[in-house]
């Protein structure tokens, strides 16, 4: 065993606090018996028990959750054709642009996707009348689009790294590209798929930014009521909403990490 | 044994097709050109491959051996020519509907299928029943002694264990060639010696033409029925082992095989069935007893390889095909020693005597005032 460094210790030990320190208050503070929610009371679930029967709250649980499985279903579906397409092909007209437009929504500012998305369904809607009106749909069409840049270059890296032969043998015993396809190197990139699946789900359920822009009344997400409510200042029921959308984001990135590390042991 | 010994001989006599003026060929290859973009990989390449050959295709990297594998395979397609398999022009036609198998050098196991489906993969891809697919893929899976890890996932098995079941998955649709791209380069020494046999086994066995892409002439010597050396996007010779390595056709041949000495030198009488070479490099004279077609004066080599040539203390009693010289280095590899020699004409060659006797009261040393010596059958005159 190595001699334990000093400043080591005490660098991870700033590292950590930095980062995990919010995160632990907040998770305490949820079970806080006090109704302000800066004094702590003694330890309780009242608020856990509140925020369940809090309907506004639920509902936009539901809302949220059923655009963010739409949303990463679909870009993982689209997002793997794009990364497929990206990395199997070598040259064709406007590859340049599609490459670029796949990773535009990474570094683009939220806010002006969002705004030019609510461009598009206004101006769509005048022109053809559809959407009619803003609300799920226009969420998940929205989400779907930035959620599918992050699973084409999740997709796209594994197949760049995916050994060309592999699909040249199968190719070479007999199978057609469409087998192909399904038999080989689907299965090999599936875990890539439900990385980015689970990238994506994270992502939608967590933003707050695209979706004020492209909602509807009635269809406000979890982050947009948790912000509403944020301004007119903190009740204790937000922490234990916090703490539980926490543990949700925490177990999908573990899983996906799991499921990334056990492909790279059998694959190498 | 003494069956198999003379029936074994009785077919490699039989075997050399290549030999037969009337025979057709297996796989024709027809002039054909691969470039990419502006590098041409192979350069009008024309090959005739018979029924039941073992034919190598060595060569250095970059040679277009592996290119011209890939072409055979379907990989790629000729940019110029044609190839031909068993009378079908095979240009248009996929990889996935040629009567072709191939083993990758990474052998490519499909790392999410157990050796059984991988195996079965290419069986499945033909309507075949159920029974018969699994009863082929058990057999050769029992063939290449593999039966106990059939389950197995390709990364729970060694080097050696994946060899064979590229090899099982490869063979087990019967195809009429089975191409083979480095078969043994991921292997250690021991392993390989005894995969060179099994190969060699399974190919007479089956019935299977195979071609072999390598770069190590030992195992193109060994295995195959011909080699074609290729270098540079063209094959420089095509012959049987033997012929390649006693009869190289030109300077990269005889190099890239195996040891050998060259002396140059030019032309300096033609007689009907020899020829006598002035040549610096020994001082003298070279007499080569096979004619060739030169000019007087050319400029030509003399290749003499490291095994043919004598060395002694005493002078030999031909005034030509020797030289003199002193010992510059000894190499003693237990069945042979290797010994350099740097003649008086400032050349160093190599020379390697069988060390027969054990004990020799007056062995040779470094620095020993020495004589070589060959005879006019066992050198080659390289005009290119």
């Amino acid at each position: 065993m190595r001699k334990r460094s000093w400043p080591l210790i005490i660098m991870a030990a700033l590292g950590f606090l930095f980062l995990y320190l919010p995160i632990v208050v907040l998770i305490v503070f949820s079970f806080n018996e006090s109704k302000l929610v800066t004094v702590w009371g003694g330890w309780s679930l009242k608020w856990y028990a509140s925020l369940f029967s809090n309907q506004e709250i639920m509902d936009a649980a539901w809302v949220s959750l059923k655009i963010a499985v739409i949303s990463a279903s679909l870009a993982s579906v689209l997002g793997t054709m794009t990364g497929f397409v990206l990395s199997r092909i070598p040259r064709f007209r406007g590859k340049t642009i599609l490459s670029g437009w796949a990773m535009a929504p990474l570094v683009m500012p939220d806010v002006i996707t969002g705004l030019s998305l609510l461009l598009l369904f206004v101006s769509m809607g005048s022109l053809f009348g559809w959407p009619a009106e803003r609300g799920t749909t226009t969420v998940v069409i929205a989400h779907t689009t930035f959620c599918l840049a992050y699973v084409a270059v999740v997709v796209q890296s594994r197949l760049s790294t995916l050994d060309e032969t592999l699909e040249e043998a199968a190719m070479d015993l007999g199978a057609k590209p469409s087998s192909l396809f399904f038999l080989i190197t689907l299965p090999l990139i599936m875990p890539a798929i439900v990385s980015g699946w689970l990238l994506s789900f994270t992502l939608s359920l967590d933003d707050l930014v695209i979706a004020s822009f492209v909602s509807g009344p009635g269809n406000s997400t979890l982050p947009m009521v948790i912000f509403s409510k944020v301004r007119l200042g903190i009740t204790p029921e937000v922490n234990a909403l916090a703490t539980l959308m926490i543990v949700a984001v925490a177990l999908s990135v573990l899983i996906a990490l799991y499921i990334m590390r056990r492909q790279k042991r059998v694959v190498g | 044994m003494a069956v198999v010994t003379e029936s074994s001989v009785n077919s490699a006599a039989s075997n050399k097709v290549w030999r037969q003026e009337e025979s057709t060929p297996f796989v024709e290859i027809k002039q054909v050109t691969k470039k990419f973009d502006d590098f041409a990989a192979v350069k009008n390449v024309s090959l005739d491959v018979y029924k039941n050959e073992l034919f190598c295709l060595l060569g250095g990297s970059g040679s277009g051996k592996s290119t011209l594998l890939r072409m055979l395979a379907g990989f790629e397609s000729p940019t110029s020519g044609e190839i031909i398999i068993d009378g079908v022009d095979m240009s248009g036609i996929p990889p996935w509907e040629r009567p072709i198998n191939m083993m990758f050098q990474s052998y490519a196991l499909f790392p999410h299928l157990s050796v059984e489906a991988n195996v079965a993969f290419g069986l499945k891809r033909q309507r075949i029943a159920n029974v018969e697919v699994k009863r082929r893929v058990a057999d050769i899976i029992d063939m290449v002694q593999l039966g106990h890890l059939a389950k197995r996932k390709p990364h729970m098995l060694s080097g050696g264990q994946r060899q064979r079941v590229a090899l099982a998955r490869a063979l087990v649709k019967r195809p009429k060639l089975l191409l083979l791209d480095e078969p043994l380069g991921a292997l250690d020494k021991k392993l390989r010696e005894e995969t060179q046999f099994e190969l060699m086994r399974l190919q007479e066995e089956l019935g299977i033409t195979f071609i072999v892409v390598t770069h190590d002439q030992e195992e193109a010597m060994t295995l195959s029925t011909r080699i074609g050396v290729m270098d540079n996007g063209v094959i420089v010779q095509t012959a049987e082992p033997h012929q390649v390595y006693e009869f190289p056709s030109n300077r990269y041949v005889a190099e890239f095989i195996g040891n050998v000495n060259m002396f140059e030198g030019h032309v300096f009488s033609d007689e009907r069935d020899c020829v006598i070479i002035q040549s610096d490099d020994v001082l003298g004279q070279i007499q080569v007893n096979h004619g060739i077609s030169c000019v007087p004066n050319q400029k030509v080599a003399v290749a003499v390889r490291p095994e043919k040539i004598r060395i002694s203390r005493t002078m030999p009693d031909s005034d030509k095909n020797r030289a003199q010289g002193k010992i510059s280095d000894i190499a003693y590899m237990g069945g042979q020693s290797i010994f350099k020699v740097m003649l008086d004409s400032e050349k160093e060659i190599r020379v390697t005597q069988p060390n027969v006797a054990r004990f020799i009261e007056d062995r040779l040393t470094w620095e020993d005032q020495v004589y070589v010596s060959w005879d006019p059958d066992s050198c080659v005159v390289l005009t290119s």
